[in-house]
Order: structure tokens, then C-alpha cells, then sequence
């Protein structure tokens, strides 16, 4: 018996990978090739999917990337046992771009049959939630506290201090909700673990469980991700099924359940109280705060609603301990994060490493440049509201302090690459037409002030007065700032303002960045 | 394939009692009203503010918030091109005008035929495999003009 690996992760899928599993199964009926095909994650070199790996006596080797029609010539080249091929990548472990990584949450992605708990279990997997229930609610906040671990959804909020705050809350029910609304463009972390390794989510949402003494937990997850649904749900029910989940956690006195609720196309509603009141059945409408959700949360009870990948990130903290954790980073920036590459690139995907690399060695050297060949220009970092970076700022650590003292945000840490072609007065005005487009309408900085930027950058575009008019650009992204309920209508200046400064040449009309060059 | 089942007011009530139990059960109701429908019946909207005690204000107020749900029914197959910003800089601006060409409609719109309807979609988490699009439940990434063609083909089928 020959393991073929062929990823069920969306970049595979979206390139193919259900065809070329096909071809693959029907050879192996037709020609008697004793193949188990197993369909896993991605490893994350998604320039590289569909990437297939075989297992042979040597280790897994992997040939990429795979397109549909291709899998009788690979056969009779030999590939199942590892032969040459020009798509021969060979080991994955040894390819530069996962050697500088430091997997930690992503440790299991790629490498496991994403729906099989003994896979699961035979990588580590339950370790941390098989201690976090032997050592108690009290010293699994402690654990998590002590480890450094902040909110991955960009916000950066302590996890500890927040799964503390619902411990301590009174309410007759207490929920965990995992934010898995990954809309910031750019991003692909929550997804690719959601449909690699479906199960450490579970067990982060366990792990929070049993700290706070919440019972029921929820994954808020977006319909734009239709792979990941069928894989989480998939994985929920096995888990159930097993014992992990249920009335008697792992055998324990604890209870917990999870269901997965999927979003209806609402940016907005990534926005932690915009998703509960989503969850509710509401208008995904941003709330004030205080009550924190932490107090008064899903139907008024304390709830921790965390990232996706804050979760994710927890079975690892509890198995290994939080000083492994805490150890990697820089600053209050402590543990790994799972950088991903996209847009105009070369080596797009996702590439987790500790706290600090700079953004030139992240954009130059491990993503390579851009995919046409052409210099770099600005890179947006942290999905649509995070701000434009110019060449001249490569030299910033990835942080997040590091990125706030220079008007920026790491976010959920995607980097979108863009070479010289991009016209960064059309970037200003898309920034604020997403914004319109998504804004849920409560309040009116975000609301009004959306439409009135697009507005406004188009009579730029148009030539028409743009001195007045970029200054009055500048004075609604200082209202949009500091009067927004929430960061779509408070960061949306952040790409905007990011653009006029770094880039102005570009709002100047062409002469002018001609001139500059 | 986007069903185009008539509305069946007795369907729609199973539709709702299937859920009712659930907390919060407005969003999955009405996904599967959509599924069913390709749209939210006016006439559901009335049912399912009956059957959770709430206005029909407020059950019409969460259909027209929400991208997915739509209050008219749609083409048969929906076509979505991603149009954010890791797919512009892939060049997904150029994917869009001649997807728009192609099959003659605008974003939001419908063709004649009421075959496709063309929407944007702001982001698959298909970044690094930039441009890309879904058409009904399928993804597809690196688009590129062949795999235009051959996507339109199958959605004008």
C-alpha cells in the first residue's frame, strides 16, 4: 500500500485537486496500483498547489505543482516511487521556504489526515486539553496568561486576561465562540487550519471550555469558505462521536459542545459584537461597548470570542507548557504568527515563524517578490484596513508595536503584495468603497463618511481641485478615526492616509510621479 | 446550480421547524430558504417572523442586510469574481471587465437569459493563488482567459 497525499485545502481544490484526485482513484482501480489516497491540508506553499506527496521508504515526496490531466503521465514516470520528474520538489521538510519556519500551530497542517482523530492523536494532538482538564480552570488561564498569547484577529488583546474575565463572570450559561471570519483580503491562516487540522480548533474551544466553564461553542464561519465548512462540520461530528466532545469531555465531569454557524457575506461581521448579534439571527450591526462580550456576550452571557487561530494556538501552550511559547517573539509580541503572502507574489502562502523578522526580509527573501517580476512597490499589511508600506519602511519589525509607532497594523498578519504597476489613488478610493459597501450603518463617521471619501477621491481622480480636495480627504479620515464605533469605519484612514503619505506622487496626477522617478 | 424551486408555504414551514429549536435559529432559516429558493419569498418573510414572534420589519431588516439573501430570485448559476485587494494586484480588474464583456451584464446583474448572475466577492481566501472566483459552490483560483471561457461555458449551460 502506496500513500498518496492529495490536499482537500481550497488552494489545491481551487486549482484542481478534486480532479486530479479522481484520475488518481481511477487509476489506482484500473491498473491495480494499491494506492490509499488520503486527502490532507496544505503544507503552505501554495505557489506549489495542487501539491501531491507520495510516501516512500525515504520519507514523503512531494511533486507540484499538479494540474488535472497529468496524473497517467506521473504514474508512468515513476512518481510513486519517487522518481525524477521536472515537478519533483522532494522532501517538504527540506525545502528552504518550511525550513525557516517554526510550526507551532501550524505544526499538524498539511501533514495529517485532516478528519482522522488517530492521526490526530498520534501528532500530539489532545495532549493539551488531556492537561488542561487535569490541571484546572485556574491554571489554565494562568498557563495561557503566562504564555503571552495575544488575539490573532488582529486586535492583540491579551487571550489569558480575556478567557480570565469570563471565568470569573457570572451567568447561567457561558459560551466560546471562535471568530472564523476571515474577510480581510489577504488572509487564509483560519481557513487552511480550519480544513488542515480541524481538530486543533476543536480542542482550543475545548481547552477554553473547561477554563471558564462555558458548555456550548460556536464557529462564526464565513460562506465564502465552503471547503472549510464541510471539513469543520465533518470534524465536529467525529469528535462527538469519539468522546472528545459532548457530555463527558475526554471522560471528564466537563460538558461541551460545537456547532458551526455560517455568516451570509457581511464583512462587518468579523467585528466581535457585529458577529454575535449575527449570531443572535440580528442585522449584523456593531455594538457599543461596555458590556464587554467577556461580561455580557451571545444573549447577554459571558462569552470568549477569540480568532481563530488565538484558539488554535492554545492545545500547543497547554501540552507544551508556556514557556516554550513565551521564549519565541520580541517585545509583547511573544510566540509565532502565521504570516501569509498573497496577492503579486512569488512564493504566496502561509509561512509561521516567531515575532520580529522584518518586512523586507519577509517580502524580499521568503516570499520572493512579486509573480510578474517586477519591482515592489507598497505591500498592504493586515487585510483592507491596514496600512500601505513603501520600500523605504522594509526595515520594520514584525510586531505589534512596531507596527503601530509607524501608522500601521499587523492584523491577522496577511501581506498583500503590489509591484510598480499599482496606482495608489485608486488603492485610497477602493479603501473607501469597501468601506461603504460593508459598513453596517450605525454609526455615521463609517456610514456617511465612507461614501463622502469615495467621493471625494474620485474628484481627485477626476483632476478636480485635488489640493482642497486631498485635504479634505485628510480632515474625514481624522473624523472616520477617532469617531467610529468600530475599526471598519476607525481603520479604514489607515490605507488611505498610508497612501497619500508614502505614495504622493500618485495624488499629484501622473506628471508629478514621473517626475519622481 | 442555484434551485429555482417555487415557493411551497408548507416546505417553507418544515424549512423553519427544522431549526426553530436552534439558538439563534434567523441565519440558518433563511439559508435555507436561499438554498431552496435561489431567494427569500416575501411570503416566507411572513411566515418566519410568525413562527419566531418577531415583526416583519425585523426578519426584512436582516434579509437586506446580509450579501447572501436576496429578496428577488437570481440567475441560475451565480458567478462570483473576487475583487479585493490581493486579486487586484494579481490583476483580477482585468479578469472582471472581460467576464463583464463576455456575458454582457454588469456586477449584480442578471443576464437575459437569466442563466448567470455576476456578483463581486470580497475575498475566497484564495490569496495566494490569485485571481480568483466561485461559481455557485466551486472555487477556482489562478484565473486566467482560458479558464474564463471555460467557466462561462459551463455556467451558460
Amino acid at each position: 500500500m502506496t500513500k498518496l497525499y492529495i490536499p482537500l485545502d481550497s488552494f489545491a481544490v481551487a486549482c484542481g485537486a478534486d480532479t486530479i484526485a479522481e484520475e488518481f482513484s481511477r487509476l489506482n482501480t484500473d491498473r491495480r496500483l494499491s494506492l490509499e489516497i488520503v486527502r490532507n491540508g496544505s503544507r503552505g506553499m501554495a505557489w506549489l498547489e495542487p501539491m501531491i506527496e507520495v510516501e516512500t521508504p525515504d520519507g514523503r515526496i512531494a511533486y507540484g505543482p499538479i494540474e488535472p490531466g497529468e496524473a497517467e503521465a506521473l504514474v508512468d514516470a515513476g512518481i510513486l516511487s519517487g522518481a525524477g520528474h521536472p515537478k519533483r520538489i522532494g522532501k517538504v521538510e527540506e525545502h528552504p521556504f518550511f525550513q525557516a519556519q517554526t510550526r507551532h500551530t501550524f505544526k499538524r497542517c498539511g501533514i495529517i489526515d485532516p478528519l482522522s482523530l488517530d492521526d490526530y492523536r498520534a501528532h500530539g494532538g489532545l495532549k493539551g486539553l488531556e492537561r488542561a482538564i487535569g490541571i484546572g480552570a485556574e491554571a489554565i488561564v494562568a498557563e495561557v496568561t503566562q504564555s503571552g498569547l495575544r488575539g490573532r484577529g488582529g486586535a492583540g488583546f491579551p487571550t489569558g486576561i480575556k478567557w480570565k474575565t469570563v471565568a470569573e463572570a457570572k451567568g447561567a450559561r457561558k459560551y466560546i465562540v471562535a471568530n472564523a471570519d476571515e474577510g480581510d483580503s489577504g488572509t487564509f491562516a483560519d481557513r487552511m487550519i480550519m480544513e488542515g487540522d480541524p481538530f486543533c480548533l476543536i480542542e482550543g474551544m475545548a481547552i477554553a471550555g473547561v477554563a471558564t466553564g462555558a458548555t456550548k461553542g460556536y464557529i462564526y464561519l464565513r460562506s465564502e469558505y465552503p471547503v472549510a465548512i464541510d471539513v469543520m462540520r465533518e470534524a465536529i461530528g467525529r469528535a462527538h462521536k469519539d468522546g472528545v466532545l459532548g457530555a463527558s469531555v475526554m471522560g471528564s465531569s466537563h460538558v461541551f459542545d460545537i456547532e458551526v454557524r455560517v455568516g451570509a457575506g457581511a464583512y462587518v461581521c468579523g467585528e466581535e459584537t457585529s458577529l454575535l448579534d449575527s449570531l443572535e439571527g440580528k442585522r449584523g450591526q456593531v455594538r457599543f461597548k461596555p458590556p464587554l462580550p467577556a461580561i455580557q456576550g451571545l444573549f447577554g452571557m459571558p462569552t470568549v470570542i477569540n480568532n481563530v487561530i488565538s484558539l488554535a494556538s492554545t492545545p500547543e501552550i497547554l501540552a507544551a507548557g508556556a514557556e516554550g511559547y513565551k521564549e519565541l517573539g520580541m517585545g509583547r509580541s511573544r510566540g509565532t504568527i502565521p504570516i501569509q503572502l498573497g496577492g503579486n507574489v512569488k512564493h504566496g502562502g502561509l509561512f509561521e515563524v516567531p515575532f520580529g523578522m522584518t518586512l523586507g526580509e519577509i517580502v524580499n527573501e521568503v516570499a520572493g517578490g512579486t509573480t510578474s517580476g517586477r519591482p515592489v512597490r507598497a505591500v498592504q499589511v493586515g487585510g483592507p484596513l491596514g496600512a500601505y508600506f513603501p520600500v523605504s519602511l522594509f526595515d520594520t519589525p514584525f510586531d505589534y508595536e512596531a507596527f503601530a509607532a509607524r501608522d500601521g497594523l499587523i492584523g491577522h498578519a496577511g501581506i498583500v503584495i503590489f509591484d510598480d504597476t499599482v496606482d495608489m489613488l485608486g488603492q485610497a478610493r477602493f479603501a473607501f468603497e469597501f468601506c461603504a459597501i460593508e459598513s453596517c450603518g450605525k454609526c455615521t463617521p463609517c456610514r456617511v463618511g465612507a461614501v463622502r471619501g469615495y467621493e471625494t477621491v474620485k474628484k481627485i481622480i477626476d483632476g478636480e481641485r485635488p489640493a482642497e480636495n486631498l485635504a479634505l480627504v485628510e480632515d474625514l479620515c481624522n473624523t472616520m478615526k477617532f469617531g467610529s464605533l468600530c475599526a471598519l469605519g476607525g481603520f479604514t484612514p489607515y490605507p488611505v492616509m498610508s497612501a497619500i503619505r508614502h505614495f504622493p506622487e500618485d495624488f499629484h496626477g501622473t506628471p508629478m510621479r514621473v517626475a519622481a522617478e | 446550480m442555484v434551485s429555482q424551486a417555487r415557493y411551497d408555504e408548507g416546505e417553507v414551514a418544515e424549512i423553519i421547524a427544522d431549526h426553530a429549536g436552534l439558538e439563534g435559529p434567523m441565519l440558518p432559516i433563511l439559508h435555507g430558504i436561499q438554498e431552496r429558493y435561489g431567494h427569500v419569498p416575501e411570503a416566507a418573510v411572513r411566515q418566519i417572523a410568525a413562527a419566531l414572534n418577531l415583526t416583519r420589519a425585523e426578519v426584512y431588516g436582516v434579509v437586506t442586510f446580509y450579501h447572501d439573501f436576496h429578496k428577488e430570485p437570481r440567475g441560475r448559476h451565480v458567478l462570483k469574481v473576487c475583487r479585493a485587494e490581493a486579486c487586484q494586484a494579481a490583476g483580477s480588474d482585468a479578469i472582471a471587465d472581460s467576464i463583464e464583456r463576455a456575458l454582457g451584464v454588469k456586477f449584480g446583474e442578471t443576464t437575459e437569459d437569466g442563466q448567470v448572475t455576476l456578483e463581486a466577492v470580497y475575498c475566497l481566501g484564495l490569496c495566494a493563488t490569485a485571481p480568483s472566483a466561485m461559481l455557485d459552490r466551486r472555487i477556482v483560483g489562478r484565473m486566467n482567459d482560458a479558464k474564463i471561457g471555460a467557466l462561462l461555458e459551463e455556467a451558460r449551460l
